[in-house]
């Protein structure tokens, strides 16, 4: 891996669509289904999670050779967590209404598996400039998942787009269901159901 | 019930098979166009009290069932299976369990979720795990709360008023302690969904139903009679605070729920004594959630809870094979 040439762009683009964090490898699902009732707060848990997923990938790829294979995780963990605090801190300093929407799931990006998955698959193997390309890409594609549910959950549950009323009470009765837990698996499993769906008419050469 | 080696092979050729030889002429068609006929006296009913607003939710609910299964299958490319009936059917339970007053629009979107998701998305006919019609009421219930609990009182000989909305029985024994008449329970002169209020029209259709030999009576009689049993313990205990058990097999869903719910070949047990574990403790389900639960009918999620776990009860209740030993032909 750290022989062949790295594409950046590649690294960045896979994150997008190929690897899309919670529709195409299933991780990081707690968040997705947790703080997604609208845009807003699904927003501001991808931008928190993309911050630490840099600092995270810059940092372990920066003393990868420092580390002992034995103690990584423990070390990656410490890491993550640093930079968990700060961002966590930051929210609860600049934007309180936001860090009080999100409550416990920014402390909880520490366990998010897309911090250390990309840590233990990507940036202990690479260098510092494909770590961040990496991460930016994964992270950006985070923040697409996470707005694509809010849209959906907040224009269909509460019928508005940023706290914005879009649908009016007289045309459109919100469907409750969909700010709760359950509309979030719906919404969810619809969404993995047609990223696999488009992928496979992709694959099979149906559209080019 | 195999239907399709019956029509596929033409008459003039010798057909060679292993016993057991079936000579009976049920298929899938046959037995949900039955179940339909046995569900019109509860349309009739629902009709005359509650007026064309409910023939029009009925129809939309039938309708809206039909083209999602129509077009289900043509996306997946599926063999089309809309003449069938069972789309049909589960479109008029859907409608014989809304509220008079129901939004169509709501009405279309439950249809599309019970037949698109609580069926197709399983695999269609005999796929499914929960009963379509109460999947997508639960659904409907989970996305307008407010209007699925909204009643309007049934028009009557001495007052044709329309749209009064009103309590149903259930919700004034639980949030008011009164207890609606039997009578009135029975013929169906009380507010509630469509299909539910009427006691009388239902047996009607139950017992057609029955005549035809696609009811097991152990179903249907196990989920009443678990009612009866476990909520006549508490009448006996005090009459006045918890009402009697004919009120409880009477009111609500749970006269529709036991003779065309519980009753549904796909999701319930297939030996007996799963059928025994499954009706009586949906039907013990069903009182506790009336009694002490948040709602005031139980009805609905008493036979999901079941739904779900029917494979482990058939899993559990596989009867031993003839000859094998205890050992082997057990679960």
């Amino acid at each position: 891996m750290a022989d062949a040439p790295i594409s950046l762009w590649h690294e960045f683009k896979k994150g997008l669509w190929q690897d899309i964090p919670p529709f195409r490898l299933v991780l990081g699902t707690c968040p997705t289904l947790a703080v997604t009732n609208s845009v807003e707060n699904g927003i501001a848990m991808g931008l928190a999670t993309l911050f630490v997923l840099l600092c995270s990938n810059v940092i372990i790829s920066a003393v990868r050779k420092q580390i002992a294979g034995q103690v990584r995780i423990a070390a990656y963990v410490v890491i993550i967590a640093l930079v968990v605090t700060v961002a966590d801190m930051f929210l609860a300093a600049m934007f309180p209404p936001i860090s009080k929407a999100l409550g416990p799931y920014v402390p909880l990006i520490v366990v998010n598996c897309i911090i250390l998955g990309r840590a233990e698959a990507f940036a202990q193997k690479n260098p510092v400039l494909p770590s961040v390309f990496d991460a930016l890409g994964i992270g950006i594609g985070f923040v697409m998942s996470l707005a694509t549910m809010g849209v959906i959950r907040e224009l269909l549950g509460f019928g508005s787009i940023f706290n914005f009323k879009i649908l009016s009470e007289a045309i459109f009765e919100p469907w409750i269901v969909m700010i709760l837990p359950a509309g979030a698996f719906m919404v969810f499993g619809g969404l993995v159901a047609l990223v696999n769906f488009i992928s496979h008419r992709r694959s099979s050469g149906i559209i080019s | 019930m195999q239907t399709d080696s019956a029509q596929g092979l033409g008459t003039d050729r010798l057909i060679v098979a292993s016993s057991p030889h079936l000579l009976t002429t049920d298929n899938i068609p046959r037995i949900m166009h039955s179940v339909i006929t046995a569900l019109i006296p509860a349309m009739a009913v629902s009709v005359y009290f509650f007026g064309l607003r409910a023939l029009l939710l009925l129809v939309v609910c039938l309708g809206a069932s039909l083209l999602t299964e129509w077009g289900f299958q043509r996306i997946r490319s599926k063999p089309i299976t809309v003449y069938d009936g069972s789309a049909a059917i589960t479109g008029i339970l859907l409608g014989l369990t809304l509220p008079p007053g129901f939004s169509i629009f709501g009405a279309i979107l439950g249809s599309v979720f019970a037949v698109g998701i609580g069926k197709q998305l399983f695999g269609g006919l005999g796929f499914n795990i929960f009963n379509p019609a109460l999947l997508g009421r639960a659904f409907l219930m989970a996305t307008y709360p407010v209007m699925m609990t909204t009643w309007e009182t049934p028009r009557t000989f001495t007052k044709a008023v329309d749209a009064v909305s009103a309590a149903t029985p259930l919700a004034l024994m639980k949030f008011e302690h009164k207890f609606a008449p039997a009578m009135d329970l029975f013929v169906g002169n009380v507010s509630g969904s469509l299909g539910e209020t009427s006691a009388i029209a239902i047996i009607i259709g139950g017992l057609y139903l029955r005549y035809k030999g696609y009811v097991n009576w152990k179903l249907p009689l196990g989920y009443l009679g678990s009612m009866a049993v476990f909520s006549g313990i508490f009448w006996l205990i005090d009459p006045v605070k918890y009402p009697s058990p004919l009120f409880h097999i009477l009111a609500g869903g749970a006269m529709l729920a036991a003779w065309f719910m519980v009753t549904d070949m796909v999701t319930s047990p297939v030996t007996a004594l799963g059928q025994w574990i499954f009706v009586i403790s949906a039907g013990i389900i069903a009182v506790v959630i009336r009694l002490w639960g948040g709602l005031p009918e139980g009805v609905m999620y008493s036979i999901l809870l079941m739904n779900a776990l029917v494979p482990l009860i058939n899993k559990y209740t596989r009867p031993t094979v003839f000859g094998a030993g205890r050992n082997q032909g057990g679960a």
